[in-house]
C-alpha cells in the first residue's frame, strides 16, 4: 500500500524523484554531449560531400563566415590540392514547420550548382519533407547542375521556374528562396554583384 | 509463465491501445503518415512504456497517493529525454526519422495510462511484460494505419513505390488519417465482436 499523502511525505517523495530524475538527465547530457556534437559534424561533412566536388581537405575547419544584406551565412570551401574548386552555402529559410538548414553546392569556376542538400528540417512527413528526397523526379533533382544566372527562383506558381512539390508550395518557395539566397553569397565571394538575382523574398509571408 | 506470456499477447486484440482502448490518438493521427513513420513512433513508445512501467512499479509503494501524477510525469519525461539523448548519440540516422516524434511520447496517454492502471499495482517483471504487450500492439496498429495511408496517399508501401502515380493526397493529410482509422476501428470491432 502507498504512503500516507501527508504533506512532508508528498514534498518528500517528489523532491526525491525530481532529484533522481535530473541527476540522471544531467549525467546522459554529459555523457552524450561529445558523441552528439561529433554526430553533427560528421552529417555536416558528408553534407559537405554530397554537394560539392571530391575535395582533399576538411572544409567544416575552414569554414568562412561571408555577410550579405545583413545577415551572416557559413561558407564551406572544398579545396583540391589547394585550389578551391567548390564552395557549399549554408541558408535557414523558413519552411512551413519550421527553419530548413541547408547546404547548396556551387562550382567555383562557373557557378552552377553543384548539388543540394537539406541537413535538418520540420516540415510535414509525406509532404514538404520530400524536399529531402534525392534521385530522378525529386523535388530537389531539378537544382543540379543548373545554371543559377539563367533561372528564374520562384516556383511556377509565381511565375518563376521551380517546379513545387504538390501541396507542399510554402516548403518549395522556402527552399527556392534559400538556393537563390546562397546564389547572392557565392556572388560576393567572387566579389559580382548580386542585387540583380531573381528571386521571391524570403521573409515575406506568403498567402496560400 | 502462461499469465505473462498472456500480459503480451492481450496488447494486440483484446487491449489493443489504439483500437480496443482508443488512447494515444494524437501520435496515432499525427505520425502515421508512412508505415515507416508508424511503426518507428511504436517502436520508440514501446521502449519508454517498457522502461517507465518498471520504475514506476518498483518505486510505485513509497509515492503517495495525491503527488502520484506528477510523479509518474516527471519519471515518464526523465526516460523520453535519456531515450533521446542516446538516439541522437549513437543512432544519428535513426534519430534523423524519428527525431520529431520523440518528445511526443510524453503526452502520450498510453504510457500514463499503464502506469495507472497496470504498473503501480503490478510486480517489475508483470509490468515490463504489459508494457512490451501494450508496445508491441500499439506498433502494430500505428504500422497498419500508416501502410494503408502510405499506400492511398503515397502509392507505395514501407517507402518501395509500386504505382507511378502519387495517389490520393487526402490521405496523406490529417483528414485522411480520420478516416482510415475510423474505417479500421469498424473492420476491428467487426472481428472481435462476435
Amino acid at each position: 500500500m502507498a504512503v500516507k499523502s501527508s504533506f512532508s511525505n508528498m514534498i518528500l517523495a517528489l523532491g526525491c524523484i525530481c532529484l533522481v530524475c535530473s541527476a540522471l538527465l544531467g549525467l546522459v547530457n554529459h555523457v552524450t554531449a561529445e558523441p552528439i556534437a561529433a554526430a553533427n559534424l560528421a552529417k555536416t561533412n558528408s553534407a559537405i560531400k554530397a554537394v560539392t566536388p571530391e575535395f582533399d581537405n576538411v572544409p567544416s575547419e575552414e569554414v568562412m563566415t561571408v555577410e550579405v544584406d545583413g545577415k551572416e551565412y557559413k561558407v564551406y570551401p572544398a579545396k583540391y590540392q589547394d585550389k578551391i574548386i567548390g564552395y557549399a552555402v549554408e541558408v535557414m529559410p523558413t519552411g512551413f514547420g519550421g527553419v530548413i538548414d541547408m547546404l547548396v553546392g556551387f562550382d567555383a569556376e562557373t557557378g552552377i550548382i553543384y548539388n543540394t542538400s537539406v541537413i535538418s528540417h520540420s516540415e510535414t512527413p509525406g509532404l514538404g519533407a520530400k524536399i529531402s528526397d534525392t534521385g530522378a523526379g525529386s523535388f530537389r533533382a531539378q537544382f543540379d547542375g543548373m545554371n543559377p544566372a539563367a533561372t528564374k527562383f520562384m516556383v511556377k506558381k509565381d511565375g518563376g521556374d521551380i517546379d513545387a512539390i504538390t501541396a507542399s508550395t510554402i516548403t518549395s518557395r522556402a527552399f527556392t528562396s534559400g538556393v537563390a539566397q546562397a546564389y547572392k553569397v557565392y556572388l560576393t565571394i567572387k566579389g559580382e554583384d548580386a542585387a540583380d538575382v531573381v528571386t521571391g523574398a524570403s521573409n515575406q509571408n506568403w498567402e496560400e | 509463465m502462461a499469465g505473462r506470456w498472456k500480459l503480451i499477447t492481450k496488447g494486440f486484440v483484446k487491449d489493443n491501445p489504439t483500437f480496443a482502448l482508443v488512447l494515444g490518438m494524437c501520435p496515432t493521427l499525427g505520425t502515421t503518415t508512412s508505415a515507416i513513420n508508424g511503426m518507428g513512433m511504436g517502436v520508440a513508445t514501446m521502449c519508454v512504456l517498457v522502461l517507465s512501467n518498471m520504475v514506476i512499479s518498483a518505486v510505485a509503494r513509497f509515492i503517495p497517493d495525491k503527488v502520484r501524477i506528477p510523479s509518474y510525469i516527471v519519471i515518464i519525461s526523465a526516460f523520453v529525454t535519456i531515450v533521446q539523448l542516446l538516439m541522437q548519440a549513437y543512432l544519428p540516422s535513426l534519430y534523423e526519422t524519428l527525431g520529431l516524434f520523440i518528445p511526443l511520447i510524453v503526452v502520450n496517454c498510453i504510457v500514463l495510462g499503464r502506469a495507472e492502471a497496470f504498473a503501480n499495482k503490478n510486480g517489475v517483471l508483470d509490468s515490463a511484460c504489459d508494457g512490451l504487450g501494450i508496445g508491441l500492439g500499439f506498433t502494430l496498429s500505428l504500422t497498419v494505419v500508416g501502410l494503408v495511408r502510405e499506400i492511398l496517399g503515397s502509392g507505395s508501401a514501407f517507402g518501395w513505390k509500386f504505382m507511378a502515380p502519387d495517389g490520393m493526397l487526402l490521405f496523406v493529410l490529417a483528414p485522411g488519417a480520420f478516416i482510415v482509422l475510423g474505417y479500421l476501428m469498424v473492420l476491428f470491432r467487426k472481428l472481435t465482436t462476435k
